[in-house]
């Protein structure tokens, strides 16, 4: 019954609430923990201050020194580009599981680019490298659109299979063609001239700039673009949309692709700008945590850099948490996973809060099932 | 139910409503969409929990719980949409929640089958417990929806628009069973906005606008126009004055048109009909005899499997529904939750979401806010669209102010072809009113229009000329002017061919959906 014109405040408290309850749900979930996990070691004295102590830990450590907040964003900015990723795809009512291979296989390209035109110098390689990621990534998210789309494959399947078929992917490229010669190691060689520039601290590289500038970008493609309101209105209503004179099956492969370039771009970034090679066990969890980064974010990129700011401060503050209070960094997955829940879990919350005027579901979820048992798309 | 309020965020949806309903008594319950007759059924259902007031049961005042608790005090509710499942049998449908259970948990079905032919009979008509109920037609299905509240030994029963899917025919034979019900002494509570139905069936009729009774009414001693604005607040035009046409040249043609349903079949066989400018063709049917089919095809939603569809003499056969759109054709679909509107999106995109792409709307693939916006107000204002303001979803608007947003879209431009399918479907006198205007003005202005629709009153009173169409065929053309009711309304359920034996139950061979 919303029969009065909401102002941009509800609007932002609406968004807002949901979210913000869920990670201080969370929050008391993991006190808890620690307190019954510190409460089990032999000997031990029940100790109420010990999660005060851990997570003021975890927020110096992500805030409390030029270090830590550079560590903040180097989290940050892979987990707002698989977001986007993520968000742009629930947009258009898909749920693309798939940003860990997108990640992955893009970061492979981006490297092998890069060993491709060593000696060109900075200005020609490293848009070659992120190009060839973005590309990779891309094809990565293309596939499962395009069979959802002109098949009716469920991408969440195509998606994590696409994932195993990624990772394997990768090893044998890293172990094979692209392992650096007589390396006793299954790793590719280092990336000179396309190494990212370090911009602030002592690994800031520019894929941070690049990922908070995609932050408008994908705004401005969502809400000021026709092409946005395409992706929105499939996502929303594919039947209306086609009726309306769009093309679903077109939209639904062009959004996954982008969404596949998005989170190859995370995967380029963090290689160029980091480690400067990859090796055959290369591990990640950016693609399954920006999962959550884009469910707590609603998929408005915003909400996505809000909450892979918030991720990237629980990653970066973890190890002080360790030394200072003693609470294992996997707390921090801990975390994560109980909000994915208390967010999964909305309605309850709206009934057991009785939040009212708060949106519903997320959604996302909301899509996800509406998406799921779909036919092909017409 | 007596002084009954019930409010929700922002409005009040029951304002004191005094509702008695004697035993043996048929109660009509009349009023526009959104006037609250579906709360205070609600309300006595069950299903919300009123604010103020109270329900009095033989005098006592009583609390319901939930649907079980009514059910349980002998109150039962027959749904618009049936709540039957198709791959069950008439018997398994009927005790689903009330099983009679033998032993360590196993059905008893053979009891239940005794009992339903027992009260079929009592009331007059004839039912097979082991059909399944995908094979039985939309009123039979209805019987055993209604078996189903007797069953439960109900003494107040709800029928919210029963007669809104059904023939005629049908109808004349739900209002038979009513009658006897109410002459066994069971209470009737009949919803509907169909006023001549009302005075047709009702003993008494209460009518409510905005939440509150606004009269009761003796059917013999009002009539449908005393009813109408008694509903609407004000003075209404019943009949729409269509006035004379003058139907210019041929403008869409179809030609052998053959067209498959999703499961592949064909549903749609060798359909041949022409539209000239200015003129309204009615295509009557029941529901489900390929009309949907039919308008896919000629949209450009669906792919014919033969046959062609010209428009001006271009062949448009198969082409896109934006190529469609270019080509001045509107479409004003059935479902406007499926196919009309996306709901999570604001009045003002829903009114751009077939032209978001052309200028003023965006240029350089930007869209242009104000644009919309402008347009968006001059749409809510030139089609009367009751909104608090274009941004808000339109998921919130009432039905008819849903469909007035369709229309609003489809309308506002000049049209060669436009297609409307069961464009009133549920909706309230004033709008429908409003929007038979608008198809009108639309074919007063040289626009070929086509109208499909499963409410004859509609056809009878829109077209110029009308089809019938059942199984798929076009069986029968008659004059708007002069179609009498009764014979569209047998050919609609017969397709003329089984005319001697109108009361032969409809089933189609091709599994209806």
């Amino acid at each position: 019954m919303g029969d009065r014109v909401r102002t941009f405040g509800d609007q932002v408290y609406s968004a807002m609430a949901l979210p913000l309850l869920a990670i201080g749900l969370a929050l008391i979930v993991g006190a808890i923990v620690i307190i019954a996990t510190s409460a089990l070691e032999p000997g031990a004295e029940i100790d109420f201050t010990l999660p005060f102590r851990a997570y003021g830990a975890l927020f110096e450590g992500s805030l409390g020194s030029p270090n830590g907040r550079v560590s903040t964003l180097v989290q940050t900015a892979p987990l707002i580009l698989a977001g986007l990723g993520i968000g742009l795809a629930f947009k258009a009512g898909l749920f693309n599981i798939g940003a860990q291979g997108q990640f992955l296989l893009g970061a492979t390209a981006a490297i092998a680019a890069g060993v491709a035109v060593e000696g060109s110098g900075p200005f020609v390689a490293i848009p070659v490298a992120i190009a060839a990621g973005m590309v990779v990534g891309a094809i990565w998210g293309f596939i499962p659109g395009f069979l959802k789309a002109f098949s009716g494959a469920h991408e969440v399947v195509t998606t994590i299979m696409l994932n195993f078929i990624a990772l394997a992917l990768m090893s044998w490229l890293i172990s094979g063609p692209l392992r650096l010669p007589r390396s006793p190691q299954p790793v590719t060689p280092t990336v000179e001239d396309a190494a990212l520039p370090i911009m602030i601290g002592r690994d800031g590289h520019v894929g941070i700039l690049i990922a908070f500038i995609a932050v408008p970008i994908i705004w401005f493609l969502l809400y000021r673009l026709t092409l946005g309101f395409e992706i929105r209105a499939v996502g929303a209503n594919p039947e209306a949309s086609r009726y309306a004179g769009m093309k679903p099956k077109r939209l639904v492969t062009l959004t996954m692709s982008l969404a596949g370039m998005l989170a190859g771009l995370a995967g380029t970034l963090n290689v160029l700008g980091i480690n400067h090679q990859m090796n055959a066990t290369f591990t990640t969890t950016v693609g399954f945590d920006a999962i959550t980064v884009a469910l707590l974010g609603r998929s408005h990129p915003v909400g996505i850099m809000l909450a892979a700011l918030l991720f990237g401060m629980m990653r970066a503050g973890a190890g002080l948490m360790q030394i200072q209070a003693g609470v294992p960094a996997e707390l921090v997955d801990l975390l994560q996973a109980v909000i994915l829940l208390f967010l999964v879990a909305s309605p309850v919350l709206r009934r057991v809060f009785r939040l009212r005027g708060v949106k519903s579901g997320l959604g996302t979820t909301d899509t996800m099932a509406r998406t799921y048992g779909n036919e092909a798309i017409r | 139910m007596r002084g009954i309020t019930k409010r929700y965020p922002g409005v009040v949806a029951n304002d004191n409503i005094t509702l008695d309903v004697r035993p043996g008594e048929i109660h009509a319950l009349l009023g526009e969409n959104g006037a609250g007759k579906s709360t205070l059924m609600n309300v006595l259902y069950g299903l919300a929990v009123p604010d103020e007031g109270e329900i009095l049961l033989d005098g006592s005042p009583i609390r319901i719980s939930g649907p079980t608790d009514a059910i349980d005090r002998g109150i039962s509710m027959v749904h618009q949409h049936f709540m039957l499942i198709p791959v069950l049998t008439v018997a398994e449908n009927i005790i689903l929640g009330d099983e009679t259970v033998r032993g360590a948990g196993f059905l008893d079905l053979n009891q239940a089958r005794t009992k339903i032919q027992e009260l079929a009979a009592r009331f007059g008509f004839d039912i097979d417990p082991d059909a399944k109920v995908e094979t039985l037609s939309v009123g039979q299905q209805q019987r055993v929806e209604i078996l189903k509240a007797l069953y439960r030994d109900t003494r107040i029963l709800v029928l919210d628009e029963p007669t809104a899917v059904l023939t005629p025919q049908e109808t004349e034979e739900i209002f038979l069973l009513l009658r006897r019900l109410a002459e066994s002494g069971r209470s009737i509570i009949f919803i509907s906005h169909k006023l001549y139905e009302v005075l047709e069936i009702a003993d008494r009729i209460t009518v409510i606008r905005r939440g509150k009774v606004v009269g009761e009414r003796l059917p013999d001693k009002t009539s449908e126009k005393d009813l109408a604005e008694l509903m609407v607040g004000r003075e209404v035009e019943l009949t729409a004055n269509r006035g004379e046409s003058s139907p210019g040249a041929v403008s869409l043609e179809v030609k052998g048109l053959h067209v498959k349903d999703d499961r592949g079949h064909e549903v749609v066989k060798n359909v041949s009909l022409e539209v000239r400018a200015g003129e309204i063709l009615g295509i009557a049917g029941v529901a489900g005899n390929g009309q949907d089919e039919l308008v896919q095809a000629i949209v450009g939603l669906r792919k014919a499997t033969g046959g062609s569809v010209t428009l001006k003499g271009k062949d448009i056969t198969g082409l896109s529904p934006r190529k469609l759109h270019e080509l001045e054709v509107a479409y004003v679909p059935a479902d406007r939750h499926r196919f009309g509107l996306i709901l999570s999106f604001s009045v003002q995109d829903n009114l751009v979401l077939n032209r978001y792409m052309n200028a003023p709307f965006s240029r350089g693939g930007v869209r242009n806010d104000s644009a919309c916006e402008a347009e968006a107000k001059d749409c809510i204002s030139e089609y009367d669209i009751r909104t608090p303001s274009a941004n808000v979803n339109a998921g919130t608007l009432s039905g008819g102010n849903q469909q007035k947003l369709v229309v609003a879209r489809e309308f506002d431009r000049d049209l060669q072809l436009l297609v409307l399918d069961q464009p009133t479907r549920g909706l309230d006198v004033g709008s429908i009113e409003f929007i038979h205007g608008q198809a009108i003005a639309k074919r007063n202005s040289g626009t070929a229009i086509l109208l499909v629709s499963a409410e004859l009153d509609e056809v009878l009173e829109l077209s110029d000329r009308i089809a019938v169409m059942f199984r798929g065929e076009l069986v029968a053309e008659r004059d708007g002017r002069t179609a009498d009711k009764n014979e569209i309304g047998l050919l609609m359920a017969t397709g003329g061919r089984a005319a001697a034996q109108g009361d032969e139950p409809f089933v189609d061979i091709d599994d209806p959906a």
